[in-house]
């Protein structure tokens, strides 16, 4: 039971992950009829982002101590982080520790100015195109922006620590009555979670409760119908592209303390997020994100010691295999409709 | 189709003779223009050595040349490969994001050949070619029950997950069948039952003669070097190529444009793509697989890093630059970038430094700044770059850009005779 428990936890994170990318897929898919191959990306750039506020938030200036020497025998040099003049020691140590959150303010508008970029200069140009103009032109971007991450960053990945309150781990066991030290839960991951939560129901409240995503709702079921209507419905999915970066965006700098970002992570996830598209179902958002975390919870299951005793590596293949079931048995995955994406 | 091209090619004959006599006649069954295109093929092949050499090996142009057997090989090789791509997106447009799982297929069982029978080539390539015509079957099975973005994701996911196995699913110390990341290769101890050493080159051959075995011809001061393997991926590449041009040229052929222009239609009538759709995909895997078998076979070590997805990245790319659906395209495409990613990647930052040495001293320095991202290590960058121009301003490829500038040269021709008649005209009514 314990571990049955632990299990689920363990693929939260990586199923909000999923979920995540997923969710920014199908809203890009759903809206402007394109496959983004280039959303893997986002959430790499995104990572980027927490690491890039991390080296701004410590940068130094260097002074120079004579009154004591390294083990060289030399002056020691004093780096002092500008946040630190600034601020005051306490909370410039505060600012550089919190930087992962921190860089959610940053990432928010990074994103939505990349997604309006992304949009306006190049997807806008392939809506009459077929679709495998549009897979082609967004993989190819997706290696443009890989490799200029590489070139600026470095190819290994860069550890990018979480706050030190979110150090340690959560006993779960206590909490439901199992013996201590038998479920235990890092907070970063818990937080995770939450994040991943949080940014979903705000999606999808924004699309249900507003003026705003009940007209992109609408645009997303007769687009011709909304346009005749007088709605700018150009403008709306634009928006709707921004905003679906930023989700992507917002994944990777919330993963970063999870998994130190290099510049291969996004395509890593982009392959695993469109099964987890297909499976749920094309164009379906509520699909997307349960089979997120489905699909999450079932690799973390495969990982257990008994599973891959059972059958060696099956946590590598699980969720293809899963996928490959589901569309024999289901075609338009869990929860898709007629009509989406048939052609 | 076949009446209409056969119409263009040949504009003389009577369009009232029967059909099947047409296709049936000419050289090999091509019509004169195939022919003379697989002729052209055929002489650019043999002759690569010569062509692909044109400095002088001791002169500082000598690093353009591509004329080592390394480079050719890889050349049809990855000919080969774009040609059955081809075979499945150019006609059924079908946009399969994971044929280097095929490729992979291809390798490790030509590896595999070699470790049990012996090195000769030909068991290991056979073998590729069934095997990767299985897993293409398989795949293609489940993959091809939805078509447009399904299938390229599905396809995509499939190949990933080939990888994954190859990479440390199936190389577990009880079942290794792919060696993981060491790579699969022929090691002493392996069985070989047809391999005697005393007799046969310790290295993949062909009834004894050597893949890497070179020939060099020396005149003056160029050197041609004329290697083994290059001959034989040619003469498969030759073959290939002839059997793409009447697949092409097929009622076959035509059923796969037929599913590319309008599948619903096609359902209308009463037929059922799928059959013909999943041949395609069969043959193209199987182009693949033979592909890879003879990456083996140049080279005895399988990796799975032949199967990730950049690889089936690559190969869209060369099919879509150099023009998907036509017959030399991909070849073409394959050629241009196998040649270019080895030129780049040679260059270093010295290299560019001399090159640029004529400008100011400030501006060499800038141009090398700017141009350095690019080569060597940042041959990727390229290539993404390349990727996204080519399919964004020449959607046809290098064909289709050959076509249009031959039209606009015709059509410069052709305006001015429309004014000449023109002015005739007008004289004449005057």
């Amino acid at each position: 039971m314990e571990a049955f428990i632990l299990q689920i936890l363990n693929g939260l994170d990586k199923g909000s992950a999923y979920a995540l990318i997923a969710l920014g897929l199908t809203l890009i898919f759903g809206t402007l009829g394109v496959v983004n191959f280039a959303h893997g990306a986002l959430f790499m750039v995104g990572a980027f982002v927490a690491v890039t506020m991390s080296k701004l938030l410590s940068l130094s200036t260097t002074t120079i101590d004579p009154t004591r020497t390294d083990f060289l025998g030399n002056p020691a040099t004093i780096d002092t982080p500008y946040v630190v003049n600034w601020f005051g020691p306490e909370v410039g140590a505060t600012l550089i520790d919190w930087a992962v959150p921190l860089a959610i303010l940053l990432a928010i508008p990074v994103m939505i100015l990349f997604g309006f970029i992304m949009e306006r200069g190049l997807i806008k140009h392939f809506y009459k195109r077929p679709h495998a103009d549009q897979i082609l032109v967004t993989f190819g971007l997706a290696i443009v922006l890989q490799e200029v991450i590489k070139y600026f960053y470095g190819a290994n990945p860069i550890p990018t620590p979480a706050p030190d309150v979110f150090r340690g781990s959560f006993d779960f066991g206590t909490l439901l009555g199992f013996d201590p030290n038998t479920v235990i839960y890092p907070y970063w991951r818990l937080v995770y979670f939450a994040f991943a939560g949080v940014i979903i129901a705000a999606v999808f409240a924004f699309l249900q409760f507003t003026t705003f995503g009940m007209v992109v709702r609408a645009g997303m079921a007769d687009r011709e119908t909304v346009g005749l209507l007088g709605i700018n419905i150009d403008k709306r999915f634009t928006i709707m592209f921004g905003i679906a970066a930023a989700v992507a965006g917002l994944a990777g700098v919330m993963y970063t303390p999870i998994n130190p970002p290099n510049y291969h992570m996004g395509m890593d996830f982009l392959v695993l997020s469109f099964v987890v598209v297909v499976v749920g179902g094309m164009g379906s958002l509520p699909g997307a994100v349960l089979a997120g975390f489905l699909l999450g919870i079932l690799e973390s299951f495969a990982s257990t010691t008994w599973a891959t005793n059972a059958v060696p590596g099956i946590n590598q293949i699980i969720i293809y295999l899963v996928a490959m079931i589901v569309l024999l048995t289901r075609p338009r995955g869990l929860m898709g409709r007629k009509g989406v994406m048939e052609d | 189709m076949t009446d209409q091209t056969q119409h263009i090619a040949t504009p003389t004959s009577e369009p009232a003779k029967p059909a099947r006599k047409r296709v049936g006649g000419g050289i090999l069954g091509l019509t004169r223009k195939d022919f003379a295109l697989l002729v052209i093929v055929i002489l650019l092949t043999v002759l690569a050595p010569f062509l692909l050499n044109p400095f002088p090996t001791d002169s500082a142009m000598a690093q353009f040349n591509a004329g080592y057997p390394d480079l050719m090989q890889r050349f049809v090789i990855f000919g080969i490969f774009a040609i059955g791509f081809n075979i499945l997106f150019g006609l059924t447009g079908y946009l399969s994001f994971g044929h280097a799982a095929f490729l992979g297929v291809g390798s490790y069982s030509c590896v595999w050949m070699f470790k049990l029978l012996g090195y000769n080539v030909l068991p290991g390539i056979g073998l590729a070619i069934i095997i990767s015509g299985l897993f293409a079957l398989l795949i293609g099975f489940i993959s091809l029950r939805r078509s447009g973005i399904y299938f390229s994701i599905l396809t995509l996911a499939f190949a990933q997950m080939s990888f994954a196995l190859a990479y440390s699913v199936l190389s577990n110390p009880k079942f290794n069948l792919t060696n993981g990341e060491t790579g699969l290769q022929v090691y002493t101890n392996d069985p070989q039952i047809f391999h005697n050493p005393a007799t046969t080159v310790n290295a993949p051959h062909i009834f004894g003669l050597a893949m890497r075995e070179t020939e060099t011809l020396s005149l003056g001061r160029w050197d041609f070097q004329f290697n083994v393997g290059y001959y034989l991926s040619a003469f498969f590449m030759v073959i290939c190529f002839y059997l793409a041009i009447r697949l092409f040229r097929s009622p076959f052929g035509m059923m796969l444009r037929a599913v590319k222009s309008n599948q619903q239609r096609l359902n209308y009538t009463g037929l059922n793509p799928k059959p013909y759709t999943l041949a395609a995909f069969v043959i193209s895997g199987m182009y693949a697989g033979l592909a890879g078998g003879l990456l083996s076979a140049m080279d005895p070590l399988a990796g799975a890093e032949r199967m990730q997805w950049t690889a089936s990245g690559e190969v869209v790319l060369m099919t879509i630059l150099g023009g998907a659906g036509t017959l030399i395209g991909p070849v073409l495409g394959a050629g241009f970038i196998k040649y270019f990613e080895n030129i780049f990647s040679k260059i270093n930052e010295s290299t560019l430094q001399a090159w640029f040495a004529f400008m100011p001293d400030g501006m060499q320095d800038v141009v090398v700044a700017i141009v350095y991202p690019f080569v060597g290590k940042g041959w990727n960058l390229t290539l993404g770059l390349l990727f996204m121009v080519v399919v964004i301003f020449l959607p046809g490829g290098l064909v289709q850009g050959g076509q249009k500038i031959a039209t606009v040269f015709r059509r410069d021709r052709k305006a001015s005779g429309v004014e000449d008649d023109a002015a005739e005209q007008r004289q004449a009514g005057e």
